[in-house]
């Protein structure tokens, strides 16, 4: 399957540090000839590479607002983490309006469509008997993290739509009803704090589309800024309970209940993700998984910091009602086609064949000094081990490998230096210590 | 029975008491097992497997390991410890039996689970054990 990707380097900026394929969560990325190289079927987009990377070489990308002249009539869908950006400098209503100035017509909240998610797991929870802990699929990079290195748990996703393609199919229903447009002339837009969303909304789920275009928030922030001073005044339609979404616990605590479990920061969720496959965790009902820190505030492509963001978030909600009024019916939109495995690790697609290059990884990397110091351009040991067997480097690239090989060949040289042809008379004097040397 | 390949051994150490690194072994393995491409349902037993013997090492033994021994038809677990040893086995298979100290099963282990889920989880289970004399116990688990 052709996978489309947001997360991108750009090659000028790249330095060729080893910052990012350390701390890539599938071992996604390698730096060789002096620049970083995503492996396209690994990367989960989660952005932990933009993140780190000191000189940002990693970048997103996503549609700009160049794109809704595509459309008649253009919607927007703010994540619930959006405003929290633009906090002190105007009131929520004022917020949501500003995206009327920059070319949308009309705003439909994603906090409005994760409270109708929220309604639907609450009452998917209650009839549940299946295999628990049920894990949140709100957060893409998550996903695929659970594809790519939890194959397993899959069948333990909770089988309902994001609330950014709900609102994306909701805003399209009520354009539809609004201005009498046939599908293909309404434009839905989701503002993302993140590349995964980005990728997330690219692709389709069993036909039943998503948002038309993802725009990251950071490729948007200046603008918002300038429209927000004579931004005219949006109503909201979510609740305090919508707009937690945006940060961790706030899916938990919309969905309500006594054993649901937040994590958040990729590497705690593989804390929690090999727990759960270690048989741990089943007497939780619920685990809300976000690869940022924070949740959606923390998500890479957002301006503020995650923890500011936070508390902005919260203080902005606090005038709205814990609930949205009347939730909409979701009907079919709900729907999603069930998530499958990429078993993109595997070492071979043949079993023997794979269990053979095993074998081969282990006394590799036995051989391998341990240091995981990247230099081969590899986050790890293991991975250069790895990297080795599939042949796409060689034992070499080890910087102690082959200073070791260089030692033993240049002890090889002064050893052959040493030797006299027969015909030749030991030089004079000073030779003791080298005919001991010889003699041992 | 047949076997084209030389089948892929590992070795990992199980210290006592130490909860830090308990679960690393299990892990490994599975890592291992993920990496070759046995089909989800097969690693996630192993998983569990694995895990609840690495943790009886960790909780009742004084050390020991655990050791895999892989081909593409069977895996097999065996965690062999130095320690109390089993008195009563049938006892110990017994859901909710457990001789866990309380300060362990305050910390939220030894809730009599480790052997009952084991056997769930595995086609052959021998389980070799005697007062003073350590306990070792093979899990077999086919790929099929």
């Amino acid at each position: 399957m052709e996978y489309f990707h947001s997360v991108r380097l750009e090659q000028d900026k790249c330095k060729g540090c080893t910052n990012c394929i350390k701390h890539c969560p599938t071992e996604a990325i390698r730096v060789r000839e002096g620049k970083a190289h995503i492996i396209q079927e690994r990367c989960i987009d989660c952005g932990e590479c933009i993140r780190i990377c000191p000189n940002h070489a990693k970048i997103a990308v996503g549609d700009g607002l160049e794109t809704l002249a595509l459309y008649r009539y253009r919607i927007a869908l703010p994540a619930p983490a959006f405003v929290s950006q633009f906090a002190g400098r105007a009131g929520l209503e004022q917020i949501l309006g500003s995206l009327l100035t920059v070319g949308f017509d009309d705003v439909y909240e994603v906090a409005r469509a994760a409270e109708v998610v929220a309604r639907t797991t609450r009452r998917f929870l209650a009839g549940y008997r299946g295999k628990r802990p049920l894990i949140s699929q709100a957060c893409p990079a998550v996903v695929g993290l659970i594809q790519v290195r939890f194959p397993s748990l899959v069948e333990q996703l909770l089988p309902l739509t994001t609330p950014m393609d709900l609102a994306a199919r909701l805003a399209r229903e009520k354009g539809r009803a609004d201005t009498g447009l046939p599908d293909e002339a309404i434009g839905t837009f989701f503002i993302s704090p993140c590349p995964a969303k980005i990728t997330a909304g690219r692709q389709q789920h069993g036909g039943v589309p998503g948002p038309d275009g993802v725009i990251p928030l950071a490729a948007i922030y200046g603008d918002i800024l300038k429209g927000l001073a004579a931004a005219p005044a949006y109503a909201c339609r979510a609740g305090v309970a919508g707009y937690g979404w945006g940060q961790s616990g706030g899916e938990n605590a919309s969905i309500g209940g006594q054993r649901l479990l937040e994590v958040d920061g990729i590497h705690h969720v593989i804390e929690v993700l090999t727990r759960i496959e270690a048989g741990d965790f089943q007497d939780i009902d619920y685990i809300e998984a976000q690869a940022c820190p924070g949740g959606c505030v923390g998500g890479a492509l957002m301006v503020r910091n995650p923890y500011l963001a936070r508390l902005e978030l919260r203080q902005l909600a606090r005038c709205l009602p814990a609930n949205a009024g009347e939730l909409p019916e979701p009907g079919n939109n709900l729907a999603t086609t069930p998530v499958q495995p990429r078993p993109v690790l595997q070492l071979d697609a043949d079993l023997a064949a794979a269990l053979e290059k095993m074998h081969r990884l282990e006394t590799t990397q036995a051989l391998l000094p341990g240091l995981d110091c990247g230099s081969c351009g590899s986050p790890s040991c293991r991975t250069l081990a790895e990297d080795i067997v599939r042949g796409e480097a060689q034992d070499t690239d080890c910087v102690f490998v082959l200073r070791e090989r260089v030692r033993v060949l240049a002890e090889e040289v002064v050893e052959l230096a040493r030797k006299l042809p027969p015909s030749m008379a030991k030089p004079e004097g000073g030779s003791n210590s080298e005919n001991q040397g010889n003699s041992n | 029975m047949k076997e084209s390949l030389p089948a892929l051994e590992l070795a990992i150490p199980v210290r006592a008491r130490d909860f830090l690194a308990g679960g690393d072994g299990a892990a490994r393995i599975r890592q291992v097992l993920q990496q070759v491409g046995f089909p989800p349902g097969v690693i996630r037993r192993v998983a569990i497997a694995a895990y609840e013997a690495e943790m009886n090492i960790v909780i009742h033994s004084l050390g020991g390991e655990l050791k895999g021994r892989i081909t593409p038809e069977v895996i097999t677990i065996i965690a062999r410890d130095a320690g109390p040893g089993i008195p009563d086995i049938d006892l110990a298979m017994r859901e909710g039996y457990s001789t866990a100290p309380r300060e362990i099963q305050e910390m939220g282990f030894g809730a009599g689970m480790g052997l009952p889920n084991i056997r769930r989880c595995t086609d052959e289970l021998e389980i070799h054990s005697a007062p003073g004399a350590g306990t070792t116990i093979k899990m077999v688990i086919y790929n099929r």
